[in-house]
């Protein structure tokens, strides 16, 4: 099932650069599209490719570019989405250090289809090597020719700009990425209007993930249909997963959509199986904000089938016993592994990212918090349990943006899967008190109370 | 209005004059020419970056005027943004700000042992600064890499898959990097030897 697509000739040295990526082949598209293709036959061929966005939501692609005003004469831009600050993705940071121009191919294309003359990247401030190796390549591509004026004798213009963010995980929603963009703070918009009929500026945009627009280069070369074949139903294509956690090989895999998640967790291609020999407990499959499985019901479904890496299989039996396929960030967990804690940790993280701006998340997240602080520490009631799940099941779906599920199906599925975990939490508040995270006990070989 | 509210960071203007280097500037107006006429506030975030980098590591209240002045917008915009992002600091901070990661996956692997033996060593707990004003300690939120937990940045550099030796080796560069003097650092007695 090994299909390369995205990080195609990554192993060959200096494909960072322009030189070396159109040896191999790169940057074929732009001739193709620019000069031998209608930005309408562009975006029917991605909507047969079946394409779908791979930042977390699943949207196809083709789809969301047809939605683009194209009648109101305002300015159009495309912009791409690279806040990569799921816990548990790294896949685009990946991309970008490796194989920067894989992007800017892919987003030539994107642009003259959506008949967009800017395109911005916004980058997480945090990745300045990053930053730095996309302004290179940027400027490696305008000197050849491949952006700016008449691209390539072709008679379409096209500005790239890269522009930094600030650390804020709520930019990773497009929205607030928009209002970032315009020198704002992240606070999502609601929609309607999406940004296809207002959005940068009040003009019509697109904003896509890195890894969704680093596609289209294969796409218009080699065509929707081709593309369509790979992968499963309707998870077409490849994705990049971002492994991480308790296993022998962290790292980005490009595998082909469908390929079975006990082989992605114990072959030794991928993930090379648990580290240190340990017994498999739980797996988060896409990123911190969908919910967490425990080993029985990430390698097989309810139904006893074995378990895909698609956005339909891992979703099967709905938020029961199912999850989501996300942005891909594979996060594995070890039976040594504290599923309170764990969930404390991510309900911390959403507290601080969390705009403020509704209230249902704002306050709910810190609630959540501060209960599964105490249940942590030692110091819960059994009600808090039943608690959480109130509160969760009270931010969900009532927030401008999806922040607020993303902070509360973390929480409910935990609970779900591992009650026992938190009622241990409640009964035994001493052994609980005397574990010592960030104590340097383990370093100083005195044997550390383990809880269970 | 108590007197804490009257010493509020976002309140107190010191007055001494901030202004960018000539080159600095020449920077700043590429970047406004990447966005479209009339939308020099896009370039807010990227302008406080530099601000911060090259006016002393903080941000305070005279810097953002001085901003806002620059993108010919009102201070307000200015401090709505500085107090929103998590990279802009509005407290003074030593020259190395040493940021560890705390989320999930760095989280199981390690990442509390990592700040508590960077708070032991270097005698501060998380969010403060040295006395000598080289190090200030900060434990954020998830920097997208993941896959070679435990990380930590030093002012924007990453430093991946640590541990304890690989901390004291960072550190031990970073000490001895500061007590090599910069040229305009130099008296001019230092500089004639």
């Amino acid at each position: 099932m090994e299909r390369k697509i995205i990080l195609e000739n990554i192993e060959v040295e200096g494909i960072r650069s322009l030189e070396v990526y159109r040896e191999n082949g790169g940057y074929k598209s732009i001739e193709k599209a620019l000069k031998k293709m209608t930005p309408d036959e562009v975006v029917n061929e991605v909507k047969t490719s079946g394409l779908r966005g791979r930042g977390g939501a699943g949207f196809p692609t083709g789809m969301k570019w047809s939605f683009i005003d194209k009648k109101s004469g305002n300015p159009r831009y495309l912009v791409c989405n690279a806040d990569e600050s799921e816990p548990g993705t790294f896949k685009d940071r990946y991309l970008l250090m490796n194989i920067p121009h894989r992007l800017i191919e892919g987003m030539i294309c994107a642009s003259y289809a959506l008949g967009a003359n800017k395109a911005y990247i916004y980058v997480r401030g945090e990745f300045k090597t990053v930053i730095g190796i996309l302004n290179e390549a940027i400027k490696e591509s305008y000197k050849a020719g491949l952006l700016g004026k008449n691209i390539l004798g072709s008679g379409y213009d096209l500005d790239l700009h890269v522009h930094t963010g600030a650390g804020a995980y709520i930019c990773g929603e497009e929205t607030a990425l928009l209002e970032s963009l315009e020198g704002k703070r992240g606070n999502p918009r609601l929609k309607p209007p999406f940004p296809a009929i207002k959005g940068l500026y009040d003009c019509p945009t697109v904003v896509n993930n890195v890894e969704t627009l680093a596609n289209i280069g294969w796409i218009v070369n080699n065509g929707g249909e081709e593309y369509a074949k790979i992968g499963v139903g309707r998870s077409t294509g490849t994705k990049l997963i971002s492994a991480c956690g308790n296993i022998n090989n962290p790292g980005v895999y490009e595998i082909e959509l469908g390929l079975p998640v006990e082989e992605f967790i114990y072959s030794d291609k991928y993930c090379g199986g648990v580290k240190g020999g340990k017994e498999l407990k739980a797996v988060i499959p896409g990123g911190s904000s969908v919910p967490i499985l425990p080993k029985h019901l990430i390698l097989k479904t309810a139904e006893g089938q074995p378990r895909l890496m698609s956005y339909e299989s891992l979703s099967e039996g709905g938020f029961v016993s199912g999850s989501m396929l996300g942005s891909g960030g594979f996060i594995v967990y070890d039976e040594d592994a504290c599923i309170v804690r764990n969930t404390y940790n991510f309900s911390r993280f959403y507290h601080h990212e969390s705009c403020g701006q509704c209230s249902p998340c704002r306050e709910g997240t810190s609630w959540m918090e501060s209960v599964l602080h105490r249940i942590e520490n030692g110091e819960g009631r059994m009600k808090d349990i039943d608690l959480l799940v109130s509160i969760a099941g009270k931010i969900e779906g009532n927030t401008i943006c999806p922040l607020g599920d993303a902070a509360a199906w973390p929480v409910a599925a935990a609970i779900r899967h591992f009650r026992h975990e938190f009622e241990f939490h409640v009964e035994n508040p001493e052994v609980v008190k005397n574990v010592k995270h960030g104590s340097l006990e383990k370093f100083m070989e005195i044997p550390a109370i383990t809880g269970e | 209005m108590s007197e804490k509210q009257f010493k509020h960071k976002l309140y107190v203007k010191k007055g001494p004059k901030v202004a960018f280097t000539p080159e600095t500037l020449e920077k700043i107006k590429t970047i406004i020419s990447h966005y479209p006429e009339g939308q020099q506030k896009s370039a807010l975030i990227p302008v406080l970056h530099i601000a911060q980098e090259e006016l002393g590591g903080s941000l305070n209240v005279d810097i953002m005027d001085y901003v806002a002045e620059l993108l010919g917008i009102t201070p307000i915009e200015v401090y709505e943004v500085a107090t929103f992002y998590s990279q802009f600091y509005l407290d003074p901070v030593g020259k190395y700000v040493i940021e560890v990661c705390q989320t999930g996956p760095c989280a199981i692997c390690g990442a509390d042992d990592m700040i508590a033996y960077l708070e032991e060593k270097l005698n501060i707990k998380v969010g403060e600064t040295t006395e000598d004003k080289l190090f200030s300690l900060k434990a954020v939120e998830c920097l997208g890499a993941c896959g070679s937990a435990p990380v930590m940045q030093v002012n924007t550099e990453f430093h991946e898959f640590l541990d304890l030796k690989k901390i004291d080796e960072i550190i031990a560069k970073l000490r001895s990097e500061s007590e090599i003097k910069k040229p305009e650092e130099l008296t001019w007695k230092e500089r004639l030897s």
